[in-house]
């Protein structure tokens, strides 16, 4: 699949000029709030029409100002999973769930609910109305109703923005769950760098009304140059990794990725399984020698290879620890007084602690 | 218990209620989207309008309708061409109730509909309904109370009509003599009193019987809407 967009859209005193392409697996629009992420999915979903520009799926046009084509939302077929669930209030959740059968008809509709059901944990809630679900549960059954829609993209804006940290994570993993089960191509609208991190493979960083970069997600939360762009974020390091042992007795688990081993805090998974773990690079030490007699679970030996040149106080350091690059965080005056160069070989140095649980 | 002449008045009186509300059902509920849902040059002109009978005294409502749909009125000359006679029959009376009904029915429909999130709309549409067919499975099940409220309204405004109704038909016993103008009947005549009376009485009961029967239905279809009792008392 290739969704491609360029568009240009004006609310008011806001101007929309975003262009960018994207493939399977988990696109995020990633970009602080007001940025237009959801002006930019609207549109996307038919349920805009914007000034200008060009949608189009697989070289069908969805949307051409030049040529007046603008398909109607019911006919792109794409779920769309809203910021607010938007669950029919009349409907039992069995009913919201399969509204879509009144207009278009899927191959084997019970086995799809069934597995669907199955997948998000919501086979207890079917006779339920909305008014009777927590906020999560109402998320799980919009997400349930947009797949059973069969749609051949799904759309998420900010599907956890209204749910607390406990919620959200227990979401996170169905989606997670979903990603890899369910091949269906999502955009996911987000302002959240947990969530990206978790769940995207393609990164689109929106900045007031633009996109600011577009890229893969190691390679987008790694570039500090974006953080100001993005406003939201700061940079770090996505290292993808394995669970290779885990220590009952202190809680800890050691991850496993190209360049080294790493420490993290009682992680929520099991050996063998992957996980993404997210460094930020004010995390991030440098010492010149192997510390002795320290508490830092984490030195890792690698290579700088690349020095940032703000002319602020603060300087980005890339450390090239095997295959993966490390960013630090650290000051100019440390940077002058341990004549850290590019090719020099140091050790980095992360507290267990510090670590992102994804 | 009730004579015939009574029951022949409540039946008429029931009859042209009815019919009223019937018929003007479906055009208040387009006026109502409309209102609710639209904007057009002229949207407080046609809502000014909508609410003339409101505060025009009733009696000029008849008048118009006499002009307009009286056997010499444009509107009724045409009808009486294809066979069709409002001008002191029962159905004028039912006109002439409807129109008196009307802005109380879109009223309380306008404002139940515009309590519903036309983003629910939106996420229909995703789902693959079209305008109309999220109109019908979404909006109006969700507007049912308040249709509900609206046409219950207008039926027991129907049922005290009396103004439009004795100018544009007259009071002719058995065609157009509703309960109202039965009991003006009775007052105008010697001797009447006692039998205005139980009319009078009968009258109370009917509308208290139609508050009652309104406030049953749109309690139950609050419930089976929403689900839970969402009625708040104001």
């Amino acid at each position: 699949m290739t969704l491609s967009v360029a568009l240009k859209h004006e609310v008011g005193a806001f101007r929309l000029d975003a262009a960018f392409t994207c493939g399977d697996g988990v696109t995020a629009l990633f970009g602080p709030s007001g940025a237009g992420k959801t002006t930019l999915v609207n549109a996307i979903a038919g349920l805009l029409r914007p000034d200008q520009g060009r949608i189009e799926l697989d070289g069908e046009a969805l949307f051409d100002a030049g040529k007046k084509i603008h398909i109607p939302a019911r006919e792109r077929r794409f779920g769309y999973v809203f910021q607010e669930g938007r669950l029919f209030p009349h409907l039992t959740v069995r009913q919201n769930l399969t509204y879509s059968r009144w207009f278009r008809s899927g191959a084997r509709p019970q086995a799809d609910l069934d597995h669907i059901v199955g997948l998000l944990g919501i086979g207890e809630l079917l006779e339920r109305r909305p008014a009777q679900l927590s906020g999560g549960e109402g998320q799980r059954v919009a997400i349930g109703r947009a797949l059973l829609a069969r749609p051949r993209l799904l759309l998420l804006d900010e599907p956890l923005a209204s749910l607390d940290a406990h919620r959200r994570n227990e979401i996170l993993q169905y989606l997670e769950l979903l990603r890899d089960e369910v091949k269906i191509p999502v955009v996911y609208v987000s302002h959240s760098v947990e969530e990206v991190v978790r769940l995207a493979s393609t990164v689109v960083l929106i900045a007031s009304g633009k996109v600011a970069a577009v890229g893969e997600v190691e390679e987008i939360m790694g570039r500090p140059d974006l953080r100001a762009a993005a406003g939201v974020f700061e940079g770090g390091t996505v290292i993808d990794a394995r669970v290779v042992a885990q220590d009952i007795q202190y809680d800890l688990a050691t991850l496993a990725f190209d360049g080294g081993s790493l420490t993290v805090t009682n992680l929520d998974a099991l050996i063998g399984e992957s996980v993404r773990v997210r460094i930020r690079a004010r995390d991030v030490s440098i010492a010149l020698d192997a510390p002795q007699r320290i508490s830092i679970q984490n030195v890792l030996r690698g290579k700088i290879s690349n020095i940032g040149t703000d002319s602020s106080g603060i300087v980005d350091v890339s450390i090239a620890v095997g295959a993966v690059t490390l960013r630090s965080r650290i000051t100019r005056r440390a940077v002058q007084q341990l004549a850290l160069a590019p090719g020099l070989e140091v050790y980095a140095l992360i507290k267990a602690v510090s670590l992102d649980r994804h | 218990m009730m004579s015939s002449a009574e029951v022949e008045i409540i039946a008429l009186s029931l009859k042209v209620a009815f019919w009223s509300v019937a018929a003007s059902l479906p055009l208040a509920l387009a006026v109502a989207l409309l209102l609710a849902r639209g904007n057009f040059p002229g949207k407080s002109l046609l809502d000014a309008v909508i609410h003339l009978p409101l505060v025009l005294p009733p009696v000029v409502v008849g008048y118009f309708l006499l002009l307009l749909l009286g056997a010499r009125g444009p509107l009724g000359g045409l009808l009486e061409q294809i066979g069709i006679v409002v001008a002191f029959r029962w159905t004028g009376a039912a006109i002439a109730c409807a129109v008196m009904g009307f802005p109380l029915m879109v009223r309380a429909m306008r404002l139940s509909i515009e309590a519903i999130d036309p983003k629910l709309e939106a996420a229909a549409e995703t789902l693959g309904a079209t305008r109309i067919e999220a109109f019908f499975t979404i909006t109006l099940p969700l507007a049912l109370p308040g249709v509900l409220t609206g046409a219950l309204l207008s039926f027991a405004r129907s049922l005290g009509e009396f103004g439009a109704t004795i100018t544009f038909v007259s009071n002719i016993p058995g065609e157009t003599q509703t309960l109202p103008l039965a009991i003006y009947a009775l007052t105008q005549t010697p001797g009447g009193d006692a039998a205005a009376l139980r009319l009078c009485a009968l009258s109370v009961i009917l509308s208290l019987g139609a508050l009652l029967v309104s406030e049953f239905l749109v309690k139950r279809a609050n419930r089976r809407v929403l689900g839970y009792d969402a009625v708040g008392r104001a």
